[in-house]
């Protein structure tokens, strides 16, 4: 079973077509590779997924389930975590003080308005263990504001790894890093568990086509290829629109 | 049978009141952002600036353009010299609104009196209209006329000229207005403007019928805001659809279950919000 | 332990107050603290949720109107009445949420402001029931444990004791898990969204919690003054709430205490000079949003910790 299957989806924004009509399905465990120019309908398609957007029509199923009408909070609670292009964090908080808003989203504890959060150990192994994995331990207690823009990236995926999701989404996680820092979140992508299937936009061809199984093309709300990394490249369509030779 | 006209008629007028007050609240939001609550207030200080224009200026609507373009005066004083510092800060901007309504209120006391001041109705408007053996009052009825002439220009304003159109650029999408190099800055001052004087002239215009007194500033600023949640913000046809609904539901409702006139003015505006957000004519809700 | 500490001591100082304070300064405190639970309760909405309410006067004026109106007209004791005014307070809190949350920011305003005026208008007009302009008179105080609260230091223990609770209470709530979600709804509703947290609820429950501290404080206010007019239900009430939280300073547990008593003396001393406390409102009003934007608390905070660093 696919753990994402996508069907016939279609998404207009006061007429303009951004999704116009996208299917597509991801295997369990496949690292999936969403690539297209600007404007292709990438983030859209992840906006849909998650549920920050209705769609206007297509059917969206997790793991066999059919998740469009459900609302955000109940798609994490399926198992769909997501990070942000643009880093979409809590800047008054420190980074542990992140982690933990990520942990309580999925935790009955959040619902408690008694007792005091700072004294409740239970998440600090596990914030912990999150920062180790994302090279941030040093930092747990530094206000999110003081950290640099490759840490701050590398914060954003430990948001959604603390919650141990079964789809991940990830949108373009490499954007705007060094050489190094590619190199580090790379790694951290590279790591991730093969029980989680995770999808990935991103521009950066040379670190992400290593790191993918399958490719697909969009290109004005449609999915105009896909394939195998050769397959992609290969395609004259790709090449034409998107690889520009 | 005369109950049902009358009581027609009075929400018609009441309607264009209302469009006058509303109008430029819902402009200003939609441009702005904000919600001006100096609104209420500016209608009041309008309306004891014509009681006491009147002495000089023995002409209801001569009183009212006066009128009118001095709240427009202080509205641009206010947008120029207080909202523009504050850009950028909504909240913070609202609460000045809210802070110079008490300022104007108070001002208001102190320069008027407690006693409510009555606004004679122009001596040619005094005799009723006799249609059909019923009798209307002909001030009512002049007021549904200016209302409904003041929408008309206001729309051909918004829809036909450049500045309208940069206004309704700038209600659509601001980032969109400002790449493009639209003056926005010019344009909140010319809406803020705008909006002010046609609240002013709105509480001479309806003097004859509610006179000046402490707390109609009180009184008004619920029924825009009403208006503006059932019509959409920033839409001018919303904005004139609202002010009718909202006056017919408030005549009536005063005329047949006074004590709970406020309840059932309130009623429309529950339905609307729960079906359609952004109000029956809104790009986008508030 | 330094904060418990100046917790301990400032309750002392409080406790001992009435034996050194005259009773208008015993009074004075009084309505200190009944609109410090009032500002508090706004600040649950507004400093921590983001949420700026220009209606929070609904709660405190209905359940000081349920309660003088279950104790007058139905006859009921004030024990009875008391938490049936809580309740029924609490459950329009639950209903003005649904409407109110359909929106947030300006719209939320816009509505909590307008439901608020239909309370206000209802109570001027429906005479029958609320006497309108004149108000009700002729409530009693509660006695508790058989204490009369007529005297002005026996009131003054009873609405600190409340006090004291409700500030607690606010505050558990606010370090809690649930007050981070809150704040986290605050700073970033659709990342909390995808991180599995239901914003709505959140800011719901928010919503119903703050009004019932708000008829909380409409308790104590009408044992207090023994007359309910609709004056507490107007726009000035809910905007002198809204500006002893800014005063104080939003999203702190000490300032809107603080912003309380800042507006509370000034008003109970400017009334006694002049009759302009609304032009002074206003001017007060614009004077703190231009020129301290984030309140006396934060301020003061941050001078003490300037002066500190340097010596």
């Amino acid at each position: 079973m696919a753990a994402l299957q996508i069907t016939r989806l279609k998404k207009a924004f006061g007429g303009l077509p951004a999704i116009s009509d996208v299917s597509l399905e991801v295997e369990e465990g496949e690292r999936r590779l969403i690539i297209g120019p600007n404007g292709a309908g990438k983030t859209t398609l992840f906006n849909l997924v998650t549920g920050d957007l209705r769609p206007d029509a297509g059917q969206i199923r997790f793991n066999g389930r059919s998740i469009e009408k459900l609302r955000p909070d109940q798609r994490a609670h399926l198992g769909l975590a997501r990070t942000y292009q643009i880093i979409t964090l809590f800047p008054k908080d420190t980074v542990a003080g992140n982690v933990v808003l990520s942990l309580l989203g999925l935790s009955r504890e959040r619902w408690n308005t008694f007792d005091s959060l700072e004294k409740q150990t239970r998440f600090a192994e596990r914030v912990h263990a999150v920062l180790e994995r994302v090279d941030l331990a040093a930092f747990a207690q530094r206000p999110v504001s003081a950290l640099a823009y490759g840490e701050k990236r590398r914060l954003e995926i430990a948001m959604a790894l603390a919650q141990s999701p079964r789809l991940l989404l990830l949108d373009e996680p490499l954007a705007g890093l060094s050489r190094e820092e590619r190199g580090g979140v790379r790694k951290l992508i590279a790591a991730i568990p093969r029980e989680v299937t995770v999808v990935m936009i991103e521009h950066d061809m040379d670190t992400a086509l290593d790191l993918a199984d399958r490719i697909s093309v969009l290109h004005y709300g449609k999915v105009l290829a896909e394939g195998t990394r050769a397959q992609v490249v290969a395609d004259p369509k790709t090449r034409e629109v998107y690889l520009g030779y | 049978m005369q109950f049902w006209a009358i009581q027609t008629l009075n929400s018609l007028a009441l309607g264009g009141l209302l469009f006058l007050l509303s109008a430029g609240f819902s402009l200003i939001f939609g441009l702005m952002r904000i919600a001006n609550l100096t609104h209420g207030a500016l209608f009041m200080v309008g309306a004891y600036l014509g009681a006491t224009l009147l002495r000089w200026v023995p002409n209801l609507w001569i009183v009212a353009l006066l009128s009118g373009l001095i709240v427009a005066a202080f509205g641009f004083l206010l947008e120029k010299f207080i909202l523009e510092k504050l850009k950028g800060n909504v909240f913070s901007q609202v609460l000045v609104t809210l802070g110079f309504a008490y300022i104007i209120a108070d001002f208001c006391l102190v320069t008027w009196g407690g006693d409510p001041i009555p606004i004679p109705t122009p001596p040619s408007l005094q005799q009723p209209l006799r249609v059909a053996g019923l009798a209307f009052p002909a001030f009512r009825l002049a007021v549904v006329g200016i209302a409904v002439l003041a929408a008309i220009v206001l729309y051909l304003f918004i829809e036909r000229t450049r500045i309208g159109a940069m206004i309704r650029a700038g209600v659509d999408d601001m980032e969109m207005a400002r790449a493009v190099g639209i003056p926005v800055r010019r344009l909140f001052s010319i809406v803020f403007c705008l909006g002010a004087g046609l609240a002013g002239a709105g509480g001479v215009i309806g003097g004859p019928i509610m006179s000046a007194y402490p707390g109609l500033d009180a009184d008004m600023l619920p029924l825009a805001l009403i208006v503006v949640i059932l019509g959409g913000v920033g839409s001018l046809v919303g904005a004139f659809v609202g002010s009718f609904i909202t006056a017919f539901v408030y005549t009536f409702g005063v005329a047949l279950f006074p004590q709970l006139a406020y309840v059932i003015l309130f009623l429309p505006m529950i339905f609307v919000i729960a079906f359609r957000p952004r109000g029956l004519f809104g790009k986008f809700a508030a | 332990m330094t904060r418990k500490a100046g917790i301990a001591v400032l309750v002392a100082l409080l406790a001992a107050f009435p034996f050194a304070a005259g009773e208008f300064y015993v009074n004075l405190a009084s309505q200190v603290f009944i609109f410090a639970i009032f500002a508090a309760s706004i600040n649950l909405l507004l400093g921590y949720g983001g949420l700026p309410s220009l209606g929070h006067a609904s709660y405190l004026g209905v359940a000081a109107y349920a309660s003088a109106l279950l104790t007058l007209k139905a006859g009921l004791a004030n024990w009875a009445a008391a938490p049936l005014a809580l309740i029924g307070t609490t459950l329009m809190a639950c209903f003005f949420g649904l409407i109110a949350l359909r929106a947030t920011g300006l719209g939320f305003l816009m509505l909590t402001l307008a439901l608020s005026q239909v309370l206000w208008g209802t109570a001027y007009r429906w005479i029958a029931l609320t006497e309108g302009d004149n108000g009700l008179r002729g409530i009693n105080r509660p006695a508790p444990f058989g204490v009369s609260l007529d005297d002005a230091s026996h009131f003054y223990y009873f609405a600190l004791a409340v006090t004291l609770l409700a500030l607690w209470l606010m505050a558990r709530f606010v370090a809690s898990p649930f007050g981070a979600a809150l704040r986290g709804t605050r700073d970033q509703p659709r990342r909390m969204a995808a991180l599995g947290h239901d914003v709505w609820m959140v800011r719901w429950l928010t919503f119903v919690y703050a009004g019932f501290w708000g008829a909380v404080s409409g308790l104590l206010f009408v044992y207090y003054h023994k007359y309910i007019h609709p004056i507490s239900l107007s726009l000035a009430n809910s905007a002198e709430g809204l500006l002893a939280v800014i005063a104080g300073g939003s999203g702190t547990l000490a300032g809107p205490v603080v912003g309380a008593a800042i507006v509370m003396i000034l008003k109970n001393y400017v009334s006694a000079y002049v009759e302009r406390w609304n032009m002074l409102l206003g001017f007060v009003f614009v004077a703190i949003v231009v020129f301290m934007p984030e309140g006396v608390v934060p301020g003061l905070k941050r001078l003490w910790q300037r002066s500190r660093s340097r010596a």
